[in-house]
């Protein structure tokens, strides 16, 4: 785990300035009685977001605000319209592909680790190992810590760097699997079930629908690293992203466009074509023969889910933490409180409450946890 | 286990009737017996496993998580086995993931063998063993009801495909049949002649109605058909032979044991096809009871002395399908109605009546009887073919359906709960309110609850309201924003009404469902209490 503490200020600051402020941020930490200010006095829920009051800036807001810190990519967090953006660099190389150059007045890096001081409050970036550029936030100020982590999976994952447990006081958590129900079986068995089907059925095209930023390349990264090396298929929405994947040396072999233009219907028999699962209801999906929809996803674990969705090869490959992740996760940083944004609430704090860590849902609303 | 959990995983996912018939027969012909039999009754709800009730389930996986946890898995799950299943914490040791559990067959035999008080713990145990996708076929063995989307006859439709064999044969035969089913098997295989039905009194697949279409009445020449109220009851199968008597719901449900009022009167031999009514006959008259009478009979497995005399079981006979030893289902309606008429005379009137005819020469003729229902028990009328034979299933043409316009009403959303299984993420269950007093100074008070009559779209502009007219969370429930001014008005469709003392407002509708969404409509305009209660009283 990294604590503050070991971290060299000196590189971290903007200006020396701001030195003798670093210091008082950090000395006092995991002292609660100390804190100058209460938690929901650095970090606080407002309808547009988390919003830090002392430092003027919201993280992940789902509405334009004057400064945003952007945890991730995906379009429930990442959003256009801010008048200054703080991201990761591969967060913001991803806006840019989604929203186009002038999505935010103006932009910043923020390298991993790296301490940046807003208005007196202490930012730090630590890796989410949800998809590429995603990170945690802590924000940090009079000795109290707070980490907002976003969307995050502390497995390992060949297309992002792995999450770290950062600690704090309070920890921010999502709960999108968060009900004992969510136990995702290891990704590799998955790709093999996938590898199994396609083996078996080899006059069929393999539909599999996959969330279009990692998702989708996480499945093909781990296709490649099963030793499937046949070109695989991909709809047009998935096309940039891969692209970018790769200009950042995520080696994902040959990708085709699935277009019937390059080949004929028969082409497609005992393929693996990846597309956004919503591009499986329309005219696109009618050009291969007869496909057998597949779909990863961590819904996949739950059987009614997946015959809702008309899946017949549900694949539980997740990005997010499952349930045992997310209580170990817990437990290993044991903050002094837990926050919960959005998912399955009721349950994590449940859990939390039972095992001596004060919790609390924050009912954000504007974080889809369907399209996982 | 393993290959039983694969069939039970294939089949949930497999699209359409098709696919699931071809995994099916697949199934029969690639596994022995005697585990395809037990396969067979497990997926027909065949299979009685005494040893372990799904309130011991419940009690086992108590004993292993959290209460409060479990409650919120099976409220997002929506089904108890499929929870338990994946909730189940599986413990480390030699035995974890080994799923070296019996197989079915061992499974099935070892639980027969066992006692109430073995049961549960040899279930726990195998618990322990298997993987997720086992864990879920063994409950789901025990606790029987798959929901996975396949019917009983879909799975006899797959056992005629496999056998080659008609699935009436199947049909007739079953009731006769015990699992694990050899004799059916050795049958269709080929390897031994038709088991004879040994059993008396078997079950005789339904004839069913489709619903009438405007088109229909320009087609359909009236002289052809006959006509008879639809009674709001339980479409049952009377039947005795050599002293063996049952009473079958029309899919062939044995409900004997909750009817022995009736069942004891069954005396004749032959096969009846009527409605399950509660009435009672009086000074030469049959006076029915309400269908919620008649609900306080339904889903019980005895019935006390006291239930017996108070919601009195009567049938009010439609068809004879069997008279003695000779089958009547060949003949025409017609003809077979005069022998019902006979047969049906000699039994004791207060058990029996023919469900009398309807005179009509056109088909407006009918379309005012049908708008002028003389009680309340009747939901419309029956069109029956002068000359259709008693054919098993729904053919076209021969028997139609007219119901009776459905009552409606104008209501306001009261409060809205998250929904399950795949509405998990949607606030899709309804509760609706109809005003007390005057809207301006009174209050709503529910009225009952709907979760369907409305499509997806509307589904999610109605879940976009719930959740931006939020004014209380209750857990999964939401309290909405519902006054004089504010507040989303459904157009409410039921079948009928009934007083209850469950209900603050002391009404409980029948079958509700969201007819239209009347965005436009003030909830001020909504109905009054005073309306409902009138169409009780209108009712009785």
């Amino acid at each position: 785990m990294t604590r503050w503490e070991d971290c060299p200020l000196a590189m971290a600051l903007a200006t020396n300035k701001h030195k003798p402020v670093v210091k008082a941020l950090f000395q006092s930490h995991r002292r609660p009685y100390l804190h100058a200010m209460r938690p929901d006095e650095l970090l606080c829920p407002r309808p547009e977001g988390l919003y830090c009051p002392p430092g003027g800036f919201h993280i992940d807001p789902v509405r334009p605000v004057e400064r945003a810190l952007i945890t991730h990519g995906h379009a429930d967090h990442a959003r256009a319209g801010h008048g200054h953006v703080l991201a990761t660099a591969e967060t913001l190389d991803i806006m840019a592909i989604r929203y186009g150059e002038d999505h935010a007045g103006s932009t910043q890096v923020a390298a991993l680790g790296e301490t940046l001081i807003i208005d007196g409050v202490a930012v730090r970036f630590h890796p989410a190992g949800h998809v590429l550029g995603s990170a945690q936030i802590a924000v940090g100020r009079g000795g109290l810590r707070i980490v907002a982590s976003g969307d995050y999976k502390p497995r390992p994952d060949p297309t992002c760097a792995s999450f770290e447990p950062v600690d704090c006081d309070v920890f921010i958590t999502e709960a999108t699997f968060g009900l004992p129900v969510f136990r995702h079986p290891d990704a590799g068995d998955e790709i093999s079930r996938l590898l199994g089907s396609v083996g078996a059925n080899p006059d069929r095209a393999h539909l599999v629908g996959a969330y279009s930023l990692g998702k989708a390349q996480r499945v093909i990264r781990l296709l490649r690293d099963a030793g499937y090396d046949q070109p695989i298929y991909i709809h047009g929405a998935l096309k940039r992203l891969c692209d970018y994947y790769e200009s950042q040396g995520i080696a994902l072999g040959e990708l085709r466009p699935a277009t019937v233009e390059t080949g004929g219907k028969g082409d497609f028999a005992g393929a693996v074509v990846l597309g956004p699962p919503s591009a499986f209801g329309d005219k696109w999906a009618r050009r291969f023969p007869d496909p057998l929809i597949s779909f990863a996803s961590g819904w996949m674990m739950v059987r009614q889910r997946a015959r809702q969705r008309g899946v017949e090869l549900p694949l539980v490959i997740s990005d997010h933490a499952d349930w045992d992740e997310l209580t170990a996760t817990i437990t290993a940083i044991a903050p002094e409180e837990v926050w919960v944004t959005h998912g399955r609430e009721e349950a994590l704090v449940r859990w939390c409450e039972m095992n001596g860590t004060r919790a609390r849902p924050l009912h954000m609303v504007g974080y889809e946890d369907e399209a996982e | 286990m393993r290959r039983f959990a694969d069939l039970i995983d294939t089949l949930v996912l497999t699209p359409g009737r098709n696919g699931k018939l071809k995994l099916l027969s697949g199934y029969f012909r690639a596994v022995p017996d005697p585990e395809r039999g037990y396969a067979l009754a497990a997926l027909t709800n065949g299979l009685d496993i005494a040893s372990v009730k799904p309130a011991m389930l419940r009690e086992l996986i108590a004993g292993r998580m959290d209460a409060e946890l479990f409650k919120l898995s099976y409220d997002y799950v929506g089904d108890l086995a499929e929870t338990i299943a994946l909730a189940w914490p599986v413990p480390a040791g030699p035995h974890a993931g080994r799923n070296d559990a019996p197989s079915l067959t061992g499974i099935v035999e070892a639980l027969a063998g066992a006692s109430r008080r073995e049961g549960p713990q040899l279930i726990a145990g195998w618990l322990d063993q298997l993987d997720a996708s086992s864990r879920y076929a063994l409950l789901k063995l025990v606790t029987g009801g798959f929901r996975i989307g396949l019917s009983a006859r879909l799975a006899k439709q797959a056992l005629a495909d496999f056998g080659g064999v008609a699935v009436t044969e199947i049909e007739e035969l079953w009731h006769g049949l015990e699992p694990p089913y050899r004799t059916l098997f050795d049958w269709l295989e080929g390897v031994a002649d038709k088991p004879v039905n040994a059993a008396a009194a078997p079950f005789r697949p339904v004839m069913l109605s489709h619903a009438i279409e405007d088109a229909d009445f320009t087609r359909l020449d009236p002289a052809d058909f006959v006509a008879e109220w639809k009674w709001d009851g339980i479409r049952v199968q009377a039947t005795a032979e050599r002293g063996v008597r049952r009473l079958y719901t029309r899919t062939g449900d044995d409900i004997s044991a909750a009817f022995p009022d009736l069942v004891d009167h069954l005396a004749f031999d032959g096969t009846v096809d009527g409605e399950l009514l509660v009435a009672r006959l009086a000074e030469g008259e049959v006076s029915i009871g309400t269908f919620s009478d008649l609900q306080q009979r339904l889903n019980r497995k005895t019935v006390t002395g006291r239930m017996v005399r108070d919601h009195p079981a009567f049938l009010r006979a439609y068809d004879l399908l069997q008279d003695g030893s000779e089958d009547l289902r060949g003949l025409p309606f017609a003809e077979r109605r005069a022998r019902l008429e006979a047969f049906i005379a000699p039994l004791d009137p207060h058990r029996f009546d023919c469900s009398p005819m309807l005179a009509f020469d056109s088909w407006d003729e009918l379309a005012q009887l049908r708008l002028a229902l003389p009680e309340p028990v009747i939901e419309g009328v029956m069109i029956k073919r002068r000359t259709a034979p008693y054919v098993a299933g729904r053919p076209r043409g021969e028997w139609f359906k007219w119901k009776r316009d459905p009552h409606l009403v104008d209501a306001v959303l009261m409060y809205a709960q998250r929904g399950h299984g795949k509405r998990s993420g949607y606030y899709s269950d309804y509760t609706f309110g109809v005003w007390r007093g005057e809207p301006e100074e009174g209050e709503l008070v529910p009225v009952g609850k709907a979760y369907f009559g409305f499509t997806d779209e509307e589904l999610k502009l109605i879940d976009k309201y719930v959740r931006d007219h939020t004014i209380e969370r209750f857990g999964p429930v939401r309290s909405v924003r519902a006054n004089a001014v504010t507040g989303l008005v459904f157009e409410v469709a039921f079948e009928g009404i009934a007083r209850s003392t469950r209900h603050k407002s002391g009404v409980a509708m029948r079958f509700p469902r969201i007819n239209r969404l009347r965005w436009d409509k003030p909830p001020a305009e909504a109905d009054r209490l005073e309306t409902l209660e009138q169409m009780i009283a209108g009712a009785q």
